[in-house]
């Protein structure tokens, strides 16, 4: 055991990896090793190659050149099967569970031969419970997985590599989805896990993370490998240069008074289906402010969302924009009142991916008489206008007929938030503006933001990134079970404060109140 | 074997890729041409004469693709708004009823206006034929599929009904026919001796004018946008509902008006053998081109030439003339397989 230690054992090594697709060098002549007990975190902007890695080493895709050798065997190229057999699982960021079966059913799928009579299921749930035991992930084999929460399921994810006799794992973006407090819990698991001998690949944006669990940090850029370097010779703002290729700086909050009042949402309650999505829930926006909205995705961020956005109307209370009260909520009237909106999801509510970046850039005021008369499109003016709005907002790759789905996702984030903020609207929302956004676009995106803030629009931001909440922020308020905290100053509240309201301390008495 | 998307297709890829899958789509029926017993040769050559090989065979494929063109377009409009009209027949069938129903008597017009006029209610028709599945679907959710295909036989029944009944032509010796079209409102012939009609230009016109639309005007931009993301543009503010009734009335109209051509135009009275499925083969025709109005043209004069020749080889040759559709049904999977290999790469595994 000591001689291990002290001579790592390499358990992954990934020799001179290329992958093409077309003219696009995806992979770059990578290489690097993963020892045993070590977290490797692989870092890197979007588009910098890490997720064609990772589908390389799972055998999703096969490389053009190098090898990837696991325990000193070579990995046939392009056969998951493989992989897991010689002891490389995967947890995704997306779960892969099914929401209907139990967290033993979700585990064995797959694993038993298909057309055998007998199931022995006592020895599987012995095994499970056993692995369960080893390595602290608590859960219950036989509830559903729709009765567990997000750090639950996580768990099972990773259950259901090690029973496949997994000895490496790698996790893509682990705690995007997990309160602080879920996160650290994570954390303490995979310390377990490695004591045990297990390694693992780590991928992840946020660097606080990495620098708290990695012993080795691997940097792709432009699909290179540009650093390998242990943590322990690793500083933040070395890391953020090597992922962006250039010294990055972030932009400031300055400090502004609030004006008038823009936005007053008070004790408004939505349903859908039956189900309350807003529960009483009151806000106020001022000229000059940025109101970040916590919560651990799912307990109301997309409703509050969807109202602002006009998707959805209040069955209770009121919504005041700039002194007026709101009868109609549709995405039209919202618009015609001046608030600019950049939906959650780029792909899908943000864009028509088969569309031009020109015809995306007027989709919501292609009414307009400077883009339509008669029910005949303008193209030149909308080509003119794409033109201007490309370099005024500095959308890269792109001519106005570009078809937006080729684009980058920080480009593709740049056409939207054109789209929501050429006209100066007074009220923003900002819906996750800058999630899968690598560094770079990031800043581009807080520094729109702050340039609307400073000329007195104000922002409502909802973002699952909490140092980016606590950055921009001027108040921050948590959202749980569809209600909503008190305002919260960003510049007094630590993140596990907000971790703790985000896990529904303080909010039991105000659910009472609202079920009676 | 994997599929790997292409940065890049080279434009020779794209235009021979089409051609590439009808020649082997050729080479694979060859075989059941000789299985037929029928030499290959010459009877390939009797289905291109047949199709393209005179005067008469090119007007009648010309008259064949007529209907072909406004079903396709039909079918082309309503799967860009993801409508998915499987009721081309029916829509059909509804505006060849009201041709017999206003052009037989009913109203009388000079020829400039009775024309139009039989064009506006057969649109109107099929429009209200595909308006009721459309509310359907926006009001109740209810599939459309289910509700354009039943309807079609609701249609041809209600026809067959008239037909056998109160509608049927007493001048017509006993057969199931209507009473034929007035003498103003039947499409003037274009070529003589042959049965080609105006209502070639009209559907070539109307071609062009959809693609104007879906190209150039807000309406087009309204029903490709929700075709192609409902949310991203309910999101941006467009009237989804709104969109889809619109698009609904205007594909309703369109196959329609294939029934008018043929009323008004290659029969000049109402059967009920006006149409061999040509609401059903404007679906594979818009496939074909790829939903793009133009194309529809080229697709249509492909599947009228490959029913044409068929018959004509099937009468030379002795080989039956469902080998037309093996040939049109072959070409659209081949035809789909090779634009998706241009877009795609097969790998093969090491």
């Amino acid at each position: 055991m000591g001689a291990a230690l002290s001579e790592p054992e390499t358990v992954l090594s990934v020799n001179g990896i290329t992958k093409r697709f077309g003219s696009l060098v995806a992979n770059d002549a990578i290489s690097f090793s993963l020892n045993k007990g070590k977290v490797l975190a692989l870092l890197g902007e979007n588009g910098a190659g890490k997720t064609t890695l990772m589908n390389i080493i799972f055998g999703h895709y096969m490389a053009d050149e190098g090898s990837i050798e696991v325990f000193g065997k070579a990995l046939r190229a392009s056969n998951p099967a493989e992989a897991i057999s010689h002891g490389v699982g995967m947890v995704h960021q997306h779960f892969t569970l099914a929401d209907n079966l139990t967290v033993l059913e979700n585990i064995t799928l797959g694993t038993e031969p298909l057309w055998s009579v007998t199931r022995d299921i006592a020895a599987a749930k012995a095994k499970i419970q056993k692995l369960a035991e080893e390595f602290g992930l608590k859960v219950e084999p036989d509830t559903q997985i729709k009765d567990l929460s997000v750090g639950e399921k996580q768990r099972v994810e990773i259950l259901k590599a090690l029973y496949r006799g997994a000895k490496i794992l790698i996790l893509d973006e682990p705690t995007a989805v997990l309160t602080p407090q879920e996160a650290d819990q994570l954390f303490a698991t995979l310390k377990d896990m490695l004591a045990k001998g297990l390694s693992v690949i780590f991928i992840s944006h946020k660097l606080g993370e990495v620098m708290a669990i990695a012993d080795d940090i691997a940097v792709l850029r432009h699909g290179k490998l540009v650093a390998n370097f242990p943590v322990s010779e690793a500083s933040r703002e070395i890391i953020a240069e090597k992922m962006v290729g250039e010294a990055v700086e972030k932009p400031e909050r300055v400090k502004m008074t609030a004006g008038e009042t823009l936005l007053a949402i008070e004790g408004v309650t939505a349903q859908e289906g039956g189900h309350a999505l807003l529960k009483n829930i009151s806000l106020s926006l001022h000229r000059h402010q940025i109101i970040g909205i916590a919560g651990v995705s799912g307990n109301g961020q997309g409703a509050l969302s969807d109202l602002l956005a006009g998707l959805v109307t209040p069955v209770k209370g009121s919504v005041t924009l700039k002194g007026e009260g709101l009868t109609r909520f549709n995405p039209s009237d919202m618009i015609a009142h001046g608030v600019g909106r950049v939906p959650e999801d780029r792909h899908v509510e943000g864009a028509v991916g088969e569309f031009s970046v020109e015809e995306n850039l007027i989709l919501e005021e292609y009414n307009d008489s400077r883009f339509s008369k008669f029910g005949w499109l303008n193209m030149s003016s909308i080509t003119k206008h794409a033109k201007g709005l490309i370099t005024a907002f500095d959308i890269r790759g792109a001519a106005p007929d570009t078809m937006i789905r080729s684009l980058s996702g920080g480009n593709m984030q740049k056409v939207i938030l054109a789209r929501a903020l050429e006209n100066k609207p007074d009220v923003i929302l900002a819906n996750q503006p800058t999630r899968g956004l690598d560094v770079g676009a990031a800043t581009f995106v807080h520094e729109q933001l702050f340039k609307a803030r400073a000329r007195g629009a104000g922002v409502v931001l909802i973002s699952e990134d909490l140092e980016e909440l606590l950055s921009l922020s001027d108040k921050v308020v948590v959202m749980y079970h569809g209600m909503c905290s008190q305002p919260l100053d960003a510049d007094d509240v630590t993140q596990q404060q907000l971790g703790l309201l985000m896990s529904g301390e303080g909010f039991s008495e105000m659910e009472a109140s609202h079920a009676a | 074997m994997q599929l790997e998307p292409r940065q890049h297709t080279p434009l020779w890829m794209t235009v021979s890729a089409p051609i590439i899958a009808v020649t082997i789509v050729l080479i694979l029926s060859g075989g059941l041409i000789m299985w037929a017993g029928a030499p290959l040769f010459e009877s390939y050559v009797a289905l291109f004469v047949g199709a393209f090989g005179s005067k008469f065979a090119i007007a009648e494929t010309l008259v064949r693709a007529t209907p072909l063109i406004l079903t396709g377009l039909a079918a082309a409009v309503a799967f860009r708004a993801k409508l998915w009209n499987i009721g081309g027949e029916g829509q059909l069938y509804a505006g060849a009823l009201a041709v017999t129903y206003f052009g037989t008597g009913l109203i009388e017009l000079p020829p400039y206006l009775m024309i139009p006029f039989l064009f506006i209610v057969g649109a109107t028709a099929g429009g209200l034929l595909l308006l009721f599945p459309a509310l359907l679907k926006t009001r109740l959710k209810v599939d459309e599929v289910v509700t354009t295909l039943l309807l079609n036989f609701v249609i041809l029944l209600f026809a067959n009904y008239l037909l056998f009944g109160p509608w049927k032509d007493p001048m017509a010796m006993g057969w199931p026919q209507g009473a034929p079209v007035l003498e103003e409102g039947i499409l003037p012939n274009l070529l003589a001796k042959t049965r080609l009609h105006a209502g070639l230009i009209i559907s070539v016109v109307m071609a062009v004018v959809i693609w104007l639309v879906m190209s150039k005007t807000k309406w087009g931009l309204e029903i490709r946008a929700v075709g192609h993301n409902p949310e991203a543009a309910r999101f941006a503010g467009i009237p989804i509902n709104k969109t889809i009734i619109r698009t609904a009335l205007i594909s309703g109209g369109l196959a329609a008006c294939a029934g008018v051509t043929e009323v008004a135009g290659t029969k000049e009275y109402l059967t009920l053998d006006i149409s061999p499925g040509f609401g059903y083969t404007g679906i594979a025709v818009a496939m074909l081109a790829g939903l793009n109005p133009l194309g529809v043209i080229v697709a249509a004069l492909f599947f009228a030439g490959i029913y044409n020749g068929a018959d004509s080889m099937s009468r030379a040759m002795d080989v039956s003339n469902y080998i037309a559709d093996v040939i049109t049904a072959g070409s659209l999977l081949m035809v789909m397989l090779a634009v998706m290999l241009t877009r795609m790469r097969i790998r093969f595994r090491a």
